[in-house]
């Protein structure tokens, strides 16, 4: 089990308040990802979960259980940090064994775990090693085989990927979905990357100064962003937000076109968009073309295929798929 | 062409004689006293003799003849030891508390601590010695043990605090994830992590109980008294006995050069320590 609800849960550090009242419903064995920007207060979400910040109103609550008073090895959760904050003076064994020894777990059962642990994480030859003599990708893996052992109701994830580099970062990304998939436990993660988000996600809480601006799967998100901060936050490259004589045409105060919903040719179309092509960068898969002279967003970016072969300078018209186009008001919310 | 830094005739040369100059000005009162400690009193006031003299171990062997050489150094190991000892049990969790636990006057307690070494021992001398003779203490290991505690315990804090805020909140916070008691986070975490800056407080704060001279020369007579209330006994203002008082002074420094001499790296990362981060 392992049922997160947070209600009314306020933050203030003094006099600032970063966590406004908010309400959320993490479900059991559901994989859940905080994402915003810096600063908005994800990462403060999640220690106050985990016990490590104290709660200035409002209850947590797991398996219909009021822990806000509780300690954090009291809530049987289990923590992944950014750092991945191992002991550096304990060997790879003694780290993973650490949570079942302070639980007086008996010695035959700790090492049966470890083991496992072990072989699940590809630690098997790095057991006798000490966290310095590791790279940063086997120090994750020992960070997480440390909150595996413990079998907790759910994992805690800090930005866990954040210190790695970018292929290494895919490679994890894929082992914590898959440890996901198999043991079923419920995790929430935390991240500031909106792929990461995307990729993992079966419920994705984008926030914004200490506020939910929306929960939903990560296609809800993508197909019906709420407001305009979620419509630009979500997707890569990020949507297109024109304002201006456009976003009138729609009745609109803003609007807003993802760059793969937009075609893009070289001749010129009756009611396409004429631009000049500031930077093509060409993927191989794919070309992102990045486009000048576009009234209300400069400059607009447009995905288009592999071989699209257009060059700094270049004339372009824009068309974009009408029934693909968001509209938001005046106050950036989605006009249905 | 590219811009290369060049070696200066400074960094070459004038810096390693800079160094040893001011290396061998500290170290030339230590070489002098133990110099003068192999001369005779009459030898070590007259010039003729400043370089040149035959020397003798007879300033040492009255050492121990005269009077009790080994009860004073006793006393000064007992005494720094066990004041070294309880300053670090009473310092370690109060910086610990201090370092991972702050609260908005922590700062506060912190700039008190230290402005308590503002206060001129004189100042309270006479209530302390009227103190430790009411409560019967005068001249007891004790109160020199708690007095050197006192003296040396807001460095110890200031020096742990220093070390203890460079272990990552987040390997204490993890442990506290992981099920840890107060006690075991110091036990199996913070001491084995700043094992260095703790040895090197110890170290520090041993050398300052045994220099010390002001309380234990004043709160003693004889069963107490420290290495540093014999060489006060054989202060003569005529200035007399100048190679006795060199023999005793050397004997009484020596334990504790040897120490530091091998304790070098230790304490040279204890003094700079927090200088550059």
């Amino acid at each position: 089990m392992g049922r997160i609800v947070l209600e009314n849960v306020v933050k203030n550090f003094g006099e600032t308040q970063v966590i406004p009242p908010l309400n959320l419903t993490i479900k059991d064995g559901e994989f859940a990802v905080f994402v915003g920007p810096s600063g908005c207060g994800k990462s403060t979400l999640l220690r106050l979960i985990a016990g490590l910040e104290d709660t200035t109103a409002g209850k947590v609550v797991i398996d219909d259980q009021d822990v806000t008073e509780v300690s954090p090895s009291k809530r049987g959760l289990a923590m992944v940090f950014q750092s991945y904050a191992l002991y550096p003076h304990m060997t790879v064994r003694k780290n993973i064994a650490f949570p079942m020894r302070m639980a007086g777990m008996d010695e035959a059962e700790q090492n049966k775990r470890i083991e496992a642990a072990a072989t699940a994480l590809n630690l098997t030859d790095y057991l006798d090693r000490k966290p310095g003599q590791l790279s940063g990708g086997q120090r994750q893996r020992v960070a997480i085989g440390r909150a595996i052992v413990r079998e907790p109701s759910a994992f805690l994830f800090d930005e866990p990927l954040s210190n790695l580099d970018a292929a290494l970062r895919v490679g994890m990304r894929l082992e914590i979905s898959e440890m996901h998939k198999r043991m079923k436990t419920t995790m929430v993660y935390v991240t500031h990357d909106q792929v990461e988000a995307m990729t993992m996600a079966d419920k994705i809480v984008v926030l914004q100064a200490g506020v939910i601006e929306q929960v939903g799967s990560p296609l809800d998100l993508y197909h019906a962003p709420r407001n305009v901060f979620v419509a630009g936050f979500i997707g890569s490259p990020k949507m297109n937000l024109l304002e201006g004589p456009e976003a009138k045409k729609h009745k609109a105060k803003t609007i807003g076109i993802r760059p793969e919903h937009i075609e893009v040719s070289t001749k010129s179309k009756k009611g396409a968009w004429k631009g000049t092509v500031g930077v093509a960068e060409h993927l191989g898969s794919d070309t992102f073309i990045h486009i000048h002279g576009i009234e209300g967003c400069d400059p607009l970016t447009v995905r288009a295929a592999g071989d699209v072969a257009v060059k700094h300078g270049d004339t372009v018209y824009l068309t974009p798929d009408p029934k693909l186009i968001h509209k938001f008001d005046d106050e950036g919310l989605r006009i249905s | 062409m590219a811009i290369v830094a060049q070696n200066s005739k400074f960094g070459t040369f004038g810096r390693p004689i800079l160094a040893w100059a001011v290396a061998l000005l500290f170290f030339f009162p230590i070489f002098w006293l133990v110099f003068t400690s192999f001369k005779t009193d009459a030898d070590a006031v007259n010039p003729e003799f400043l370089f040149f003299f035959t020397p003798t171990l007879e300033n040492y062997a009255n050492m121990t003849e005269n009077y009790d050489y080994w009860h004073f150094a006793t006393n000064s190991i007992v005494t720094s030891v066990l004041a070294t000892a309880v300053a670090l049990v009473v310092g370690i969790p109060a910086a610990y508390a201090m370092a991972f636990n702050p609260s908005r006057h922590t700062k506060d307690i912190l700039m008190w601590m230290l402005s308590t070494k503002m206060l001129p021992a004189a100042a309270v001398l006479y209530p302390m010695t009227f103190l430790a003779k009411g409560l019967g203490i005068y001249d007891t290991h004790f109160v020199i043990i708690l007095v050197l505690t006192l003296v040396n315990l807001p460095i110890v804090i200031w020096m742990l605090f220093t070390y203890f805020k460079e272990i990552p909140k987040d390997i204490i916070e993890a442990a506290q994830m992981d099920g840890i008691s107060t006690w075991g986070e110091i036990k199996e975490i913070l001491i084995p992590l700043a094992w260095g800056g703790i040895a090197a407080t110890a170290l520090l704060t041993f050398i300052f109980c045994w220099n010390e001279a002001y309380w234990t020369v004043r709160l003693t007579t004889t069963e107490a008294s420290t290495l540093s209330a014999l060489i006060e006994g054989n202060r003569a203002p005529e200035g007399l006995f100048f190679g006795r008082l060199s023999a005793v002074s050397a004997a009484a420094v020596g334990p504790i050069v040897v120490l530091g001499w091998f304790c070098q790296k230790q304490l040279v990362r204890g003094l700079s320590f927090g200088a550059v981060k």
